[in-house]
Formats: structure tokens, C-alpha cells, sequence
């Protein structure tokens, strides 16, 4: 598996790894099956991601999708996280072998699902504008198709 | 960085004592086996010679020994070409589901051609079901294609019961035994084994060699049309330098047999003792008394297993991992799907392969390493979090 040497440095250090206690959203994707997890902890104030942090189960790739797209986010409001495309993801890490674009998928799906939840907490929105709002899609594994 | 290589099933080291005898054959003994003249008669020689040196560790006769390019050419030749030479006989080819890809995807493809095939189940420590293989058995089955031992969780298959129920139902038994050949002492004749595959770069020979054992007087068909070499079997100007270093590698093995795996497995064990002393949450695949001597297979939990390999790779330490992503596949290894494993433990194995090469000191520095990385993986892992959290409720 050949590597950018962007991707190489994300998962030899990973950025922001651990959680949020009381975090504003926290959005889950993938499943053990297909052997990517991603959680996505943030923290809003003024419409403003603060702070971001992630755990992550699975391959390289997805622990770098998941530590350069918190960078990405922190800082940024939530139309503009909810702007970012796994495209993005990948052209910032120079690229990923075909394999394992599902996991700029699952970044992006999570940093959505982390803010949908935080737009739930917040009670203001309905469900249907929510889903709408974060393109929610329904859950599924980009690999097995579940 | 210095590498410490600990995939000794994927591959081995050439020996230095090889690359010797090897040489003159691609420097000024050049010519072609098949040439009257002396350079050629030198070469028909060599090749001879390293035939002599397989059959001898086989218990077999040396014009029962075909080379090939290798293990997969082997094992493609004696399952399509025993199938299709006896089909006639029948149509109904009986295997185990814990097969390398060379025998799987060969099946696969005789399927297609309109052979029926049977995958026989292995049971939790990775040893194949016999009565299940007996239950399997048809007026129409030709053929039994077993590996001798497996290439993921080392284990070493029921190879004389087999040989035994396929004798006595008058079924060719053909057995890969790449994996086995260096590390097992195995007799054909008193194993019952009709056909046997193995390849030279396992046990510290070259890549891109291998041999085919067939026992005389049983059909197959040729596998490469053309010239007349290998008794008109196997086409194609023979690889004079491979074949005389995997022959002086299976002599160097065979010598040293027990000396080499003793070793082996000392370091493997204590590899082992290691792992279940330091790191929990761990599963051992497969079973530890019928199993190649350098082989660990252990799945950690929580975590999955490329990013396990980058991680030690890093460090310098080269291992290989049953998890979909290093399969280039989406599924985890079909091997440990086969022993029971769900698929977010099979997810996290780590295969550790030990040869001969291998000391002491490498073995506690992979050790200190994977403590390291797979803490830093867990304390990362969402899996591990849930289940500390449901542990301290």
C-alpha cells in the first residue's frame, strides 16, 4: 500500500486524538464489521467549532482522514464545516490510493452526524431540517454496502 | 533504520551459502539444458542433481519431481491437470476452506469448467474436519486438494489421515505444502500423498522456483505447451541457477532440520509468552501443538491490524496482518473467518513469522514495540472506550 507522505505523517502523529467530556455534538460512523470506526467529538460556541477531537478504529488511512479533517474543521463555523467534502480531505492529504476513499466518506459523514447531534441538543431545528442541513445519509458501510 | 524481518512465511532470505552454489550458473555456466554440448550437458547436470537432492528429502523418485515457477504454477498444474486428465473418472473435487488463493481460485475456476467442488470446514484451532471430508466423499470424486500447513495461523493439517481415506476410496490426494516444506519432514510414500506442491523461496532458496512431486503412472495434463522439457510436461528452457539453489536450499534445510526448528520455535514461544504476559484482551488463532514451528498468529483486540503493521513498519519491524485492509480485499482473511472469528477481532490479527535469521533481542524489541503501539491504537480506538466503559459500570 503506497502512501502519500502526508497521509504517513497524520497517522504517525495523529492530531487532536481523545474526547470531549460534555461535548456540544458527537457524531459515530462505520462499523467493527467492515473495520472502520470513526467518533467525532466538537465543541461550539457562537456557531463556532472550538474544539474537535476524534477516536478512531481502523486502518491508516482512516486514522489520517479522521486527524487532518479535525484541523480542517477546528475553527470554522458550522455551514463551512458542514462545506467540507471528502474531496477536500483527500486533495489535503495528497492524495489516497483507491481502497481507501471510503475513508474520506466516513470523515466526512462523521464531522455531519457530529453536527446534526449538536443541532439536536440545541432543539431548534426538526429532524427533517436537521437531515437536510448535514446531509444526513443513512448509515451505511461504503465498502459492504450495509 | 535496521530492519528486523519477521515475515519469514511470506518470504525468506536467500541463504548466503545458496547464492554461491548459484552463481556460477548465471555467470559462465550459462548454457542450456537441453544442449548436447558440454556447457549444456553441464547445466542438464545441475538441474539433475537438485532433482535428486528433492526427491531424496520427499522419499520420492527424482522422475517424480517437475519444476515449476513456483508454488501457485504447482499447485494450478496439479489441481487442473489431475482434474481434467480424470474426468472421466468423475467430476467431484473435495477441499478445505482454509486454502491459500493458488487452490481456492483454482477450485473456483474449475467450478466454472463444470467441476463440483466440496469446501471442507476446519474447527476453531484451524484443523480440518475429517469426518466432515469423509461424509463428502462420492462415487464421483476424483481428487483431494489439502494444504499441508496453512500460511496464516500455521496449522498443520491431518496429512496421514487423509492420505489414508483417500487411498482407501481410490481418490488422488494432492497436498500444498509450500508452506511446510523447510520446517516439516515429510515421506510421500508413507503419507499416501499422490502430489505435492512446494516452492524454493520459503525455505531461503530463490523466488520465482518451485517444484510439482506427481507419483508415476498417474494422469495429469501438461500445464505449458511447447518443448519437450520436464518429460513433456512443464514447457520452457529450465531456470538452471533457481532450480540448483533451490535444490542446495532444501539439502541445507533438511540437514539442519531439527537444530532449525528448535530455535524457531523457542523464540516463537517465548514471542508468545511475551504478548500474554503484557498486552490483554488478546486471541491466539490456532492451534499451538499441531502448527509450523516460526508461526504466531494473535488477533488484539480493539484495534485493527494495518494500522498495527504502518505502526511497526515505522519502527523497522516487517509482519503481516489478516485485516481487510492489507488484502487488498474488503473482507478479513478467510482463514480466520473459517476458525470463528468475528470480524472485528479477525480485523486485528498479527501474523509474526520467525526464521532462521531471527534472535532473542529482536524478539523483545518487536515485544517493547507492540506494547507501545497497541496502547496508543486502544487509548485511540472507539471500541476500546465502549468496552472500558461497560467494564467499570
Amino acid at each position: 500500500m503506497q502512501y502519500s507522505r502526508k497521509v504517513v505523517e497524520h497517522y504517525t502523529n495523529p492530531r487532536n486524538v481523545g474526547k470531549i467530556e460534555n461535548a456540544s455534538g458527537v457524531g459515530e460512523v462505520g462499523n467493527p464489521v467492515c473495520g472502520d470506526i470513526m467518533k467525532m467529538f466538537i465543541k461550539v460556541e457562537n456557531n463556532v467549532i472550538v474544539d474537535v477531537k476524534f477516536k478512531t478504529f481502523g486502518c491508516g488511512a482512516a486514522i489520517a482522514t479522521s486527524s487532518i479533517s479535525t484541523e480542517m474543521i477546528k475553527g470554522k463555523t458550522l455551514e463551512e464545516a458542514l462545506e467540507l467534502k471528502n474531496v477536500d480531505v483527500v486533495n489535503a492529504l495528497e492524495g489516497l490510493p483507491p481502497v481507501k476513499l471510503h475513508c474520506s466518506v466516513l470523515a466526512e459523514e462523521a464531522i455531519h452526524e457530529a453536527i446534526a447531534d449538536y443541532y439536536r441538543k440545541e432543539g431548534k431545528l426538526t429532524e427533517e431540517e436537521i437531515k437536510k442541513k448535514c446531509k444526513l445519509k443513512k448509515p451505511h458501510c461504503a465498502h459492504c454496502g450495509e | 533504520m535496521k530492519s528486523i524481518y519477521l515475515d519469514n512465511a511470506a518470504t525468506t532470505k536467500l541463504d548466503e551459502e545458496v547464492l554461491q552454489e548459484m552463481l556460477p550458473y548465471l555467470r559462465e555456466n550459462y548454457g542450456n539444458a537441453s544442449s548436447i554440448y558440454e556447457l549444456g550437458r553441464e547445466s542438464r547436470k545441475a538441474v539433475e542433481d537438485a532433482r535428486e537432492k528433492i526427491a531424496k528429502v520427499l522419499n520420492c523418485k527424482p522422475n517424480e519431481i517437475y519444476f515449476t515457477a513456483g508454488g501457485s504454477e504447482s499447485d494450478n498444474t496439479a489441481i487442473k491437470g489431475i482434474a481434467k486428465a480424470n474426468k472421466g473418472k468423475g467430476n467431484h473435487i473435495i477441499t478445505s476452506k482454509i486454502e491459500h488463493p493458488a487452490v481456492l481460485e483454482t477450485c473456483k475456476q474449475l467450478e466454472k469448467e463444470g467441476f463440483e467442488v466440496s469446501y471442507i470446514s476446519v474447527d476453531e484451532d484451524g484443523i480440518l474436519n475429517l469426518d466432515e471430508l469423509k461424509n463428502n466423499i462420492k462415487p464421483t470424486t476424483i481428487l483431494i486438494t489439502v494444504m499441508f500447513a496453512n500460511n496464516e495461523i500455521g496449522t498443520i493439517q491431518p496429512i496421514e489421515e487423509i492420505g489414508k481415506i483417500a487411498k482407501e476410496n481410490n481418490i488422488y490426494f494432492h497436498t500444498d505444502a509450500v508452506q511446510a516444506v523447510g520446517s516439516v519432514k515429510i515421506d510421500v510414500q508413507k503419507l499416501n500423498i499422490d502430489a505435492l506442491s512446494l516452492s524454493g523461496h520459503k525455505f531461503y532458496g530463490p523466488k520465482g522456483i518451485g517444484a510439482l512431486y506427481v507419483k508415476n503412472g498417474m494422469k495429469f495434463e501438461k500445464f505449458v505447451d511447447g518443448g519437450h522439457q520436464e518429460r513433456n510436461k512443464r514447457a520452457g528452457t529450465e531456470n538452471v541457477a533457481a532450480i540448483v539453489g533451490m535444490g542446495k536450499a532444501i539439502e541445507m534445510a533438511y540437514d539442519n532440520l531439527e537444530e532449525h526448528n528448535k530455535k524457531i520455535k523457542e523464540l516463537r514461544d517465548y514471542y508468545v509468552e511475551q504478548v500474554k504476559e503484557k498486552i490483554p484482551y488478546i486471541k491466539i488463532n490456532g492451534d499451538m501443538e499441531k502448527r509450523l514451528p516460526g508461526n504466531s498468529n494473535i488477533s488484539f483486540r480493539f484495534i485493527e491490524g494495518e494500522g498495527l503493521l504502518l505502526n511497526l513498519d515505522l519502527k523497522g519491524i516487517c509482519a503481516s496482518s489478516g485485516s481487510a485492509c492489507t488484502s487488498g480485499s474488503l473482507d478479513p482473511s478467510h482463514v480466520l473467518l473459517a476458525i470463528g472469528l468475528p470480524h472485528e477481532i479477525a480485523h486485528g490479527s498479527l501474523r509474526i513469522s520467525i526464521g532462521k535469521y531471527n534472535t532473542k533481542e529482536e524478539i523483545d524489541y518487536l515485544v517493547k514495540n507492540l506494547v507501545n503501539i497497541v496502547n496508543r491504537l486502544r487509548d485511540m480506538s472507539p471500541l476500546w472506550e465502549k468496552f472500558i466503559e461497560e467494564e467499570n459500570k
